[in-house]
């Protein structure tokens, strides 16, 4: 069988690795500060240290998205 | 540039820096220069700032004792990270202090040599061992688990503690740049009715100019604080 080019794609697919690098980090930031606003609505006086802790978290789960962008300056250069 | 062609050559960030110093030395000479029990309006807002620290961070995070001994490189981290971060957003400087990897990196550099020194002077022995073969793990899984933790505690902690802040800065500059280059484009350039769409991007450009205050303080915040709970991590006692 012959074989026909339906669609053809040029450039480089790394142009949506940033957007896939995001959703992982995307999600889970929405998973910690959704829990957090529950905590939060079942115990309202724990509402600084759950704070920090969203923070900690955050900051942690962020840190991929981070890496992807990074990782186009690193194999660019 | 300032002395090009010297060793001595400085770019714009180099002295945005060096502004950026001088300005922290100045306001809290004048700060605590001339200290009253009733503190008047600007004491009561730099002990406000430096109360943050040490209550919220360095108290909350590694306790009364500890939290004393290492809470003037968390200050020292705090203010500087926030000095440097809002140049960001003051206009003619426009840019973050933080915002190329020398500074982070340095910062983060400084953050790993102190944990690593404070957990190696408090456990001497057990230090290296809690961090790299964990108790209660059954043996064969070390085989796993040690360079697992060697990566992650060694290699990819200090890593992600620079491009954290350097990413978000970076970022933030840029989204800035394409906001108020898109509003010069479709003021100026665009034809007809394309020149509409420029009233959203400086609107866009203003509110984001807004948030990048947010993220500069924020960042700092998060900087300082795993800061802390790394050292906490690095004093904890192991059982």
């Amino acid at each position: 069988m012959d074989t026909t080019t339906v669609a053809a794609l040029s450039g480089n697919i790394a142009t949506i690795g940033y957007g896939l690098a995001a959703i992982g980090p995307a999600i889970g930031v929405g998973i910690v500060v959704g829990k957090t606003i529950e905590s939060v609505a079942r115990q309202p006086e724990l509402q600084g240290r759950l704070t920090v802790l969203m923070y900690i978290g955050i900051a942690f789960t962020e840190a991929l998205a981070f890496i992807g962008i990074a990782t186009y300056y690193i194999f660019t250069a | 540039m300032l002395f090009a062609g010297t060793p001595f050559e400085l770019n714009r960030i180099m002295l945005i820096r060096i502004l950026v110093a001088a300005v922290i030395m100045v306001v809290f000479w004048l700060g605590t220069r001339n200290m009253k029990i009733v503190p008047g309006r600007g004491q009561s807002l730099i002990e406000m700032g430096l109360d943050f620290v040490r209550v919220g961070i360095a108290e909350d995070l590694l306790g009364k004792k500890d939290g004393r001994r290492f809470l003037p490189i968390l200050t020292t981290f705090f203010f500087m990270i926030v000095a440097m971060n809002l140049t960001g957003s003051v206009p003619l400087l426009n840019v973050a202090g933080t915002s190329v990897i020398g500074m982070p990196l340095l910062l983060a550099a400084i953050a790993y040599v102190t944990w690593i020194y404070a957990g190696l002077r408090k456990h001497p022995g057990a230090f290296l061992r809690n961090a790299l073969v964990p108790r209660g793990v059954p043996w064969p899984l070390y085989i796993i688990v040690t360079p697992i933790e060697i990566l992650s505690t060694f290699i990819v902690r200090p890593v992600t503690h620079t491009l954290r802040l350097l990413m978000n800065m970076i970022v933030g500059h840029l989204l800035l740049v394409l906001f108020f280059l898109a509003t010069s484009f479709f003021f100026f350039e665009a034809p007809g009715l394309f020149k509409f769409f420029g009233i959203g991007t400086l609107a866009f450009g203003f509110v984001f100019t807004l948030f990048e205050l947010l993220v500069a303080v924020l960042q700092a915040y998060v900087f300082t604080i795993l800061t802390a709970v790394y050292l906490q991590l690095a004093l904890a006692d192991e059982h």
